[in-house]
C-alpha cells in the first residue's frame, strides 16, 4: 500500500506460513441458501467437499437443503465426459425437483486445477434452460470460510438491476402483472408507496439523500434492526444485498452509496466501486455498540446527514450489560484467526477494557477495513490497552507454542484446538459461533457478550473444583 | 457427475487419517488446500479428545498451483519431525493432490534422508477407494513396512508367546462404540485366558508392530478394517484368524468356538464350552430375555436394518434368530463388499439392499412401514420424518453416538446393551401407538392461554412480521415481553422498533 509510506502504521502487521485452521470457504452455502430462499446452491466438487459440508453443517443436512453436490468423478477429471452435458443433466434435473430461481454454482479447488470454465458455460446453459446461473469460485485454494459468501457476493453484485432495467422491463410488465405487482414495482423507486396513510409518516422520517444500499448477509431480523437504526437517523436503506429473494436483488446505479456490514466482503465492495461504479462507504463494522455507532456516523456523514442521539443510545447499551462487562475487564484475549471478523470483535473487546496481544486473521485488506483499523487504534489509545500484534495467514503450531507461554485469559479458536487447549487448563471459545449468532447492531450486544462470556461464567461455576487441567505430564 | 446430497463412507484420505491418528506417535501431514483438515474438527468434536490431533496440512494454494509444491512438503515433513519427534509420518494425499499428479514419492524420499523418524506416502486412490477401504489398506501399509523393516534389522519376533494370545486388528479413532468394544474384547479374553499381544491400530506404537507374529492368531472383530493385514500376516507367518464379529449371544458363541479351535490346533487344549453356556443362560440378559414375555410380544413385528456389512449383518441376524422379529430388509452401503454381506444375512431376511443413495433407502423405508429402523443417523431422520422410531447402530454418527458411559456392541455386556437398544426402540413405538389411539395428551390448550390473549395492544403489519421471524420455540415469549413493554412505555401500536426497543430494554 502506498499510503502506508505516508503515514505509517504504528499497527504491527506480520504473516506467518499459513498453516492454520479454518473452515473450507464453500460452507457459505450454508447459510446463503437459508437466506435466499429461492436460490440452489450447486457445489461442483468432488467426495471431500462433499464430506465436510455434511459434517460442518450438522442437523441443517436432514432438512432437505437447497444445495447439492454435482460429484466428479475419475471420469470428469479425465475429461471422459462432457462438462457442459453433465451440468446440464444436474441443472435440469434441479429445475424438475425444486424449480429455483437462480442456481449458484460453486467453483472448488478440484473445477480450478483441471480448469473447468464454469463461467463460460453459465451463460449458455443459462439461456439453454431459462434459470440465472450466478458462478462463485469459492476454493480452499484462494480463500477462507467468510471469504466464500464473499465470492458469492461480489458475483452477485452483476446481477443487481439498475433502474434503467426496471424502467425497460416495466411497460411490458405492467400489463401482464396483477394490481400487487404493480404497487411493488412502484415502491422499488423509493418514491411512491403502496400506503397513502403510512407513506406521508414515513416522507417525513427521512431526510434527502443519495440511495444507499447495504451489502453481507444477515439474517432478516438483525438487517431489520440496522435499517431500523438507519432510520432514527433519517437515512433510508433502499436495499440489502442479498435480499430474502434473489427476484428482490436492490437496484443499484452509478452513483449510489453503498456500505458493507461485514469485514469480509472486500471482493463485493471492489466489485461494486469498479463494475457498479457506486461509492462505498468506508467505516468500521456495526459490531459492538462502539462499532454500530461508528458505522452509523460513517453512513450519515457520507449521506450528509447529521446524527443525533447516538452517544446516548451507546452509552445506554453500555449500561445495560456492564454486568457481563466486568466479567472480562482487565483480561487477555488471543485470536488465532479463521473467519476475519477477528479486527471488529478484538477493537470492541478492548473496548470493553480486554487486552489483546495477538489478533490471527485468515487474510488483511488493509483498504476495505481502514476505518476498522485505524478505530482499533483508536480504541487501544484511549482504553490504554498496548497494540495488538496482526499476524495474518497466521500459524497454528507456533501460535500454540505462544498461547501456552503467554497463557492468555480466553483464546478464540476454532473447534480443533478448542478442546485440546481447554484440557490443557486455557479457556477457549468456538470461533465459529461468532459467523452464526447475531452480532451485529445496538440490539445484540448483550448476544454477543455471552457468547464471550460464557467461558468465564462457567469457569466461575466450577470454580472450587481444582480440575483444570485434564491431561497427563 | 452425480447428484449428491449426503454420503455415508467419507473420502479416503479419512481412513488413512483415521488409522494414522488412531497410533501412537504417529503423525499425518495432509497435501491439501485450506479447509480440508475438517477431520481434525471431527476428532476433537466426536471424540471429545483432549489431544490435539496428530494431522497437519501442508497446504496447497496458488503458489503451489502455479509452481508445484516445491521444496514446501518436504519442509513440513521435517519440521514436523524436528517439533514433534514422531515415529513415523504419513503423508496423506488428498482428492486435490491427487489431480495434481506431484511425485509424493519423490517428496517422501527425500524428506526421509532427513527426518530422523520414517516417511510413508498412503497408497490410496482417491477416485476408486472409501474410506473404509482406505483405512484397511493403511493398516496393511504401516504394518507390513515395520515388519519388513524389522527383518532387515534382523529383530523381528516370530516365537510364539508361552500363553495363548491374540493380536486385536481393527480398533480405530471415530469409529462406531469402538473405545467401548476394545475393552469389552481385552475382558473376553481375559476370561479365556488369552494373553491381548496387540490392539491395532488404537494405541499402538508403531515399534511394536515387529513383535505381532508373537501372538497365536489374530482376532478381526469388524469386516471392514483389518482384513487385508490379517491376510498378510497369514501368509507371511501363517498366522490363523478369527473373522466372526462377537456381536450377539449366537456370533459371540460362535467366535469363541473359532478361537477354541485355533488355539488347539497350536497345541493348547482350551475348552470353552462351560463358558459359553454360564455366559449365555446367567451373564448375558440376551438369552433370557428372548423367552420373556417382554420379546414374546416383539415376534413377527417388521424391522429393516441398514448400515455398514458388519453391523448390519450382525443386527439383522439378532433380531431374526435371536428375537423373532421379521426382517422386511436389510442392506448395507459396503458396494465393495456386497457378496460377503449377502451371504451373512440372505437367509435371515426376506430382502437384501445394496445401495449407497440414501433417498432410495428412505423410500424403501417408506414404502415397508416397518415398526423399526436400524440404521444410521440419516435413517434416524427418516424414521423422525415417518414418525418411525430408529436404533442407531452403525456410522455415519453424531456426538451422540460417543458415549461416555460403557456402552460395548460386541461380546456379553454387548449383547445386553443391544437387547436394551432394541427393545427401547420398540416400546418408545408403542407407547406412541397408544397415546395416538387415545387421544394423545390432554393440556396442550391449557398450557398456551397466556395473559396477552385479550390485549388492548394492536400490532402493526411490519412488527407482526418481525414477530412471525422469531423462532416459534420463543416466539410467545417475546410476544409476551413486547406487550408487557409496550404497555410499560404507553405505546399503543406495536412496531418492528418497539419489537427491538423491548429486547434492549429487557436485556438490560
Amino acid at each position: 500500500m502506498t499510503l502506508a509510506d505516508t503515514t505509517p502504521q504504528p499497527l504491527e502487521f506480520d504473516c506467518e506460513t499459513g498453516n492454520y485452521h479454518t473452515f473450507c470457504p464453500i460452507s457459505c452455502v450454508a447459510w446463503l441458501y437459508q437466506k435466499i430462499e429461492d436460490s440452489f446452491f450447486l457445489v461442483i466438487g468432488t467426495k471431500t467437499c462433499g464430506y465436510f459440508l455434511q459434517n460442518a453443517m450438522g442437523v441443517m443436512i436432514f432438512a432437505e437443503p437447497r444445495y447439492a453436490m454435482a460429484e466428479l468423478e475419475e471420469a470428469d477429471i479425465s475429461a471422459q465426459l462432457n462438462d457442459y452435458e453433465e451440468l446440464k443433466r444436474l441443472c435440469e434435473q434441479i429445475k424438475r425437483d425444486r424449480n429455483p430461481s437462480v442456481i449458484v454454482w460453486i467453483g472448488t479447488c478440484t473445477t480450478e486445477i483441471i480448469k473447468t470454465d464454469l463461467e463460460g458455460l453459465a451463460p449458455k446453459l443459462e439461456a439453454d434452460i431459462g434459470i440465472p446461473i450466478v458462478v462463485a469460485r469459492a476454493n480452499g485454494l484462494d480463500y477462507a470460510f467468510t471469504q466464500g459468501e464473499d465470492t458469492v457476493l461480489a458475483a452477485m453484485a452483476q446481477r443487481c438491476p439498475t433502474s434503467a432495467d426496471i424502467a425497460a422491463k416495466t411497460p411490458v410488465v405492467e400489463k401482464a402483472a396483477d394490481q400487487n405487482a404493480v404497487k411493488k414495482l412502484f415502491s422499488f423507486g423509493g418514491k411512491k408507496e403502496a400506503e397513502p396513510t403510512e407513506t406521508a409518516v414515513e416522507e417525513t422520517v427521512y431526510a434527502d439523500h443519495e440511495p444507499l444500499v447495504l451489502f453481507g448477509s444477515l439474517p432478516g431480523a438483525v438487517t431489520t434492526q440496522l435499517s431500523l437504526e438507519l432510520k432514527k437517523q433519517g437515512v433510508k436503506v433502499t436495499g440489502w444485498m442479498p435480499e430474502q429473494h434473489y427476484s428482490d436483488l436492490p437496484v443499484i446505479d452509478p452513483g449510489n452509496f453503498v456500505a458493507g456490514v461485514n469485514p469480509f466482503l472486500s471482493k463485493t465492495a471492489t466489485s461494486l466501486m469498479r463494475r457498479r461504479k457506486a461509492n462505498l462507504i468506508n467505516a468500521p463494522f456495526p459490531i459492538g455498540p462502539d462499532g454500530t455507532r461508528a458505522w452509523v456516523e460513517h453512513i450519515c456523514d457520507a449521506l450528509g446527514v447529521e446524527t443525533h442521539g447516538l452517544e446516548e443510545r451507546e452509552q445506554k447499551i453500555w449500561d445495560s450489560v456492564e454486568d457481563y462487562v466486568s466479567l472480562i475487564r482487565g483480561k487477555s484475549v488471543f485470536f488465532m484467526g479463521d473467519n476475519l471478523l477477528e479486527i471488529s470483535l478484538a477493537r470492541f473487546l478492548i473496548r470493553c477494557g480486554m487486552h489483546v496481544p495477538e489478533i490471527g486473521i485468515p487474510y488483511m485488506d488493509k483498504r476495505y477495513q481502514k476505518a476498522e483499523l485505524a478505530m482499533l487504534e483508536r480504541t487501544c489509545r484511549e482504553m490504554n490497552s498496548p497494540l495488538p500484534k496482526i499476524i495474518e495467514k497466521p500459524d497454528n503450531y507456533n501460535q500454540l507454542q505462544r498461547i501456552h507461554a503467554i497463557k492468555p485469559d480466553l483464546v478464540i479458536t476454532g473447534m480443533a484446538h478448542a478442546n485440546p487447549l481447554e484440557a490443557r487448563g486455557i479457556t477457549t471459545k468456538w470461533s465459529v459461533e461468532f459467523t452464526f449468532a447475531n452480532i451485529h447492531g445496538f440490539s445484540n450486544v448483550r448476544d454477543l457478550l455471552e457468547l464471550v462470556t460464557r467461558p468465564m461464567r462457567r469457569n466461575e461455576a466450577l470454580d472450587s473444583l481444582g480440575w483444570e487441567s485434564l491431561v497427563k505430564g | 457427475m452425480k447428484l449428491a446430497y449426503w454420503m455415508y463412507s467419507g473420502p479416503a484420505h479419512i481412513g488413512t487419517l483415521r488409522v494414522a491418528s488412531s497410533f501412537k506417535n504417529v503423525h499425518a501431514i495432509m497435501h491439501a488446500p485450506l479447509g480440508d483438515d475438517y477431520f481434525n474438527v471431527m476428532r476433537s468434536m466426536l471424540e471429545r479428545e483432549r489431544d490435539y490431533t496428530p494431522v497437519t496440512t501442508s497446504v496447497v494454494d496458488r503458489n503451489v498451483l502455479a509452481r508445484g509444491s516445491q521444496e514446501k512438503v518436504v519442509d513440513n515433513i521435517t519440521r514436523m519431525d524436528a517439533a514433534e519427534k514422531p515415529d513415523l509420518i504419513i503423508l496423506t494425499p488428498t482428492c486435490t493432490s491427487s489431480i495434481l499428479q506431484e511425485d509424493l514419492n519423490n517428496f517422501v524420499e527425500r524428506a526421509s534422508f532427513d527426518a530422523q523418524c520414517d516417511v510413508l506416502l498412503a497408497d490410496v486412490n482417491h477416485y476408486r477407494v472409501t474410506e473404509l477401504q482406505a483405512a484397511d489398506r493403511t493398516l496393511h501399509q504401516v504394518v507390513k513396512f515395520y515388519i519388513d523393516k524389522a527383518r532387515k534389522h534382523g529383530d523381528i519376533v516370530t516365537e510364539k508367546s508361552a500363553k495363548p494370545s491374540v493380536n486385536i486388528i481393527g480398533i480405530s479413532t471415530l469409529g462406531f462404540h469402538n473405545n467401548h468394544d476394545c475393552t469389552e474384547l481385552k475382558r473376553l479374553m481375559a476370561d479365556l485366558g488369552i494373553e491381548v499381544n496387540m490392539v491395532l491400530p488404537d494405541q499402538a506404537s508403531v515399534e511394536d508392530l515387529k513383535t505381532l507374529p508373537r501372538a497365536w492368531f489374530n482376532l478381526l472383530p469388524y469386516r471392514e478394517l483389518g482384513c487385508m493385514t490379517a491376510e498378510y500376516l497369514k501368509a507371511e507367518f501363517d498366522m490363523p484368524y478369527v473373522d466372526i464379529t462377537p456381536m450377539g449371544v449366537v456370533e459371540t458363541a460362535r467366535c469363541i468356538r473359532a478361537i477354541q479351535q485355533v488355539l488347539n490346533q497350536g497345541g493348547s487344549d482350551a475348552n470353552y464350552d462351560e463358558f459359553i453356556d454360564e455366559q449365555t443362560r446367567f451373564v448375558s440378559q440376551a438369552a433370557w430375555f428372548s423367552r420373556s414375555i417382554d420379546c414374546q410380544n416383539l415376534t413377527g413385528k417388521k424391522a429393516v436394518v441398514y448400515g455398514d456389512a458388519t453391523h448390519a449383518a450382525a443386527i439383522t441376524k439378532i433380531l431374526a434368530r435371536e428375537m423373532g422379529i421379521q426382517v422386511v430388509w436389510s442392506g448395507t452401503f459396503c458396494k465393495h463388499d456386497e457378496d460377503w454381506f449377502r451371504e451373512q444375512v440372505s437367509e435371515y431376511c426376506d430382502e437384501v439392499l445394496i445401495s449407497e443413495d440414501h433417498g432410495e433407502v428412505g423410500d424403501r423405508i417408506a414404502k415397508t412401514e416397518p415398526a423399526v429402523i436400524f440404521g444410521t443417523q440419516m435413517e434416524r431422520h427418516v424414521g423422525k420424518r415417518l414418525n418411525i422410531p430408529c436404533g442407531v447402530i452403525s456410522a455415519p454418527i453424531h456426538v451422540q453416538n460417543f458415549p461416555v458411559g460403557y456402552r460395548p456392541m460386541v461380546g456379553y455386556e454387548g449383547t445386553n446393551q443391544l437387547v436394551d437398544l432394541i427393545y427401547n426402540s420398540f416400546t418408545l413405538g408403542m407407547e406412541d401407538h397408544l397415546m395416538e389411539i387415545f387421544g394423545g395428551h390432554d393440556t396442550k390448550e391449557a398450557i398456551t392461554q397466556t395473559i396477552s390473549a385479550d390485549a388492548d395492544l394492536a400490532w402493526s403489519k411490519d412488527g407482526s412480521a418481525e414477530l412471525a421471524k422469531i423462532p416459534g420455540f420463543v416466539r410467545n415469549k417475546v410476544k409476551r415481553n413486547t406487550e408487557k413493554f409496550a404497555r410499560d412505555q404507553h405505546i399503543q401500536k406495536i412496531t418492528a422498533e418497539t419489537l427491538y426497543a423491548a429486547k434492549e430494554a429487557l436485556s438490560g
